[in-house]
């Protein structure tokens, strides 16, 4: 071997490890919120959000990439989902005494920072207010789980569903991908 | 100058054998089970390092001895070749004694750590991120006991301990009493242990377990069987109402925060079972799983920024008012 190609091949060893050590560093994991601007401190925005002709006003900020695009950030949501009892009357998504998640009609704007808005401060018809009681961070983390339950997630972002929720054994301790006649009709593909 | 060089050797090896004592030390144990896991551990150790010693002279004997050239090297000397079968037979018969005679040992330590007798309490212990959940069962409801992180055991009295896990797996291990037992999302584990001294003694969780799981302790305060039982009959009791308006306001700040939507405070609206049971909270030792001890400024600081403590813990950075500070703290430490 050549010396120039025997460089060449040491330089392509050392330019791939170096992308795989790139990509150790996916994401970051903010652990420790800013306490004095943890709660209560956004505006209160209830007042154009009411439905009615015209849809809900969609509001927009620049916190939603932080939260939606961050997988641990979505798998903190879901964690935070059932430890709040938000399945007490959304099921896991799929709604009950409230509305369903993982379907296509948001009442109050299917945007997170009005899914923030719609957890933070409630809505009318049951939708309690949870300003004060749950930190803002996690606010915005259970908003961004809602949102990967709606589909608006990534994949790669989006945390795996609940093992009880599948008609078959939990993902953990199937050895092969289940034969798809096993699955019920109407659910979903498991990804 | 020779004899004080051979002292300053002698610290660092003090030093090191110091740490063999104390709260949380399969060598020093203060119980039965622990007691033959450290006999099993000393025999292991005196017979690996016959053998090892052994291994090293035979090794240097063979290195040094000088080998004189033979005048014919292809002949056999008879009386050197069965010489040699002697001692290659012998040391593989050694060896095979010592490993069954090894095996031996450990079964039969194994028997006495994994029997069982007729337990005086059971304990159900739930390993979560990053702490214990204590639960002393009871035939009545009202007389189960719900606690954290610190676990109250007779002297001299068998305790059966279940172990679950709910989100990754854990180990139980408390060095100076039992052997590690791991906790499994999914599968139940037992095991049974006896202290056998009063004391306090500090177990750790020893299974890798995510961001704090070296703030993971636990303790266990062995007691007299009777001071064990008013111990018990004063965990069973809900908190008692807060005797002056300081702690009354702390309890309406608990109620009004973000507190209540985990833990529980028995006695009063607080009910989540997320967190740790606060309804002793002030009775304990330590906070925030062994990682903090017992006080005042502790538990202000454990308040006020959980996250710069243990980062990642799942308690989050609540916002509280300056003069919400003082109340909450003076409710908490009431809870006794």
């Amino acid at each position: 071997m050549s010396s120039a190609c025997r460089s060449a091949f040491v330089f392509a060893i050392a330019a791939t490890f170096a992308t795989m050590l790139a990509g150790c560093e996916r994401e970051d994991r903010p652990l420790r919120s800013e306490p004095a601007l943890s709660e209560g401190h956004e505006a209160i925005a209830l007042a154009s959000n009411a439905p009615g002709p015209g849809g809900p006003v969609e509001h927009k900020s620049g916190t939603r990439s932080e939260y939606e695009k961050v997988a641990f950030q979505v798998s903190q949501g879901k964690k935070l989902f059932t430890w709040y009892n938000c399945s007490g009357c959304h099921a896991n998504g799929g709604g009950g005494s409230g509305p369903a998640l993982m379907d296509d009609v948001w009442i109050y704007g299917s945007a997170i920072e009005n899914i923030a808005a719609s957890i933070r401060e409630g809505r009318p018809n049951g939708m309690p207010t949870f300003r004060g009681k749950i930190p803002e961070d996690q606010i915005w983390q259970i908003a961004a789980y809602v949102r990967a339950l709606g589909g608006f997630v990534a994949s790669d972002v989006a945390s795996s569903r609940h093992d009880q929720l599948y008609a078959h054994e939990g993902e953990s301790r199937l050895a092969s991908p289940p034969e798809p006649a096993n699955r019920q009709p109407g659910l979903a593909q498991p990804k | 100058m020779r004899l004080r060089l051979d002292l300053m050797a002698l610290i660092p090896i003090l030093w090191l054998l110091s740490a063999c004592a104390g709260e949380q030390s399969a060598l020093d144990p203060r119980g039965p089970h622990a007691e033959h896991l450290a006999r099993l551990f000393w025999i292991f150790l005196a017979v690996c390092s016959f053998v090892w010693i052994a291994v090293m002279v035979v090794l240097l004997i063979g290195t040094l001895r000088r080998t004189l050239p033979r005048p014919n090297p292809l002949s056999l000397d008879p009386a050197q070749e069965r010489r040699s079968t002697l001692v290659v037979g012998g040391a593989v018969a050694a060896t095979v004694l010592t490993m069954i005679a090894l095996t031996a040992i450990s079964y039969l330590s194994q028997r006495h750590v994994f029997a069982r007798e007729k337990a005086a309490v059971t304990i159900k212990v739930t390993g979560l991120q990053w702490w214990w959940d204590v639960r002393y069962e009871a035939d009545s409801p009202d007389q189960t006991v719900t606690t954290a992180n610190e676990i109250h055991v007779p002297v001299g009295e068998p305790v059966t301990v279940k172990l679950a896990a709910t989100d990754v797996i854990h180990s139980f291990w408390v060095p100076s009493l039992f052997g590690k037992q791991d906790l499994i999302p999914g599968q139940d584990n037992e095991i049974q242990f006896t202290a056998s001294r009063p004391g306090v003694y500090r177990g750790q969780c020893a299974e890798f377990c995510g961001f704090q799981h070296a703030h993971m302790g636990l303790l266990v305060i062995a007691l007299p069987p009777a001071e064990f039982q008013a111990w018990l009959k004063s965990q069973t009791a809900p908190a008692s109402p807060p005797p002056d308006a300081l702690q009354a306001r702390g309890s309406e700040i608990f109620a009004a925060k973000a507190c209540i939507m985990c833990h529980t405070i028995r006695g009063t609206s607080a009910g989540s079972r997320v967190g740790p049971d606060l309804t002793h909270f002030a009775s304990r030792k330590t906070i925030a799983s062994a990682t903090l001890e017992m006080s005042r400024g502790n538990i202000a600081a454990w308040v006020v920024d959980p996250q710069g403590i243990k980062p990642g813990t799942n308690m989050p950075n609540v916002s509280i008012a300056p003069d919400e500070l003082d109340p909450l703290v003076s409710y908490l430490a009431g809870l006794r």
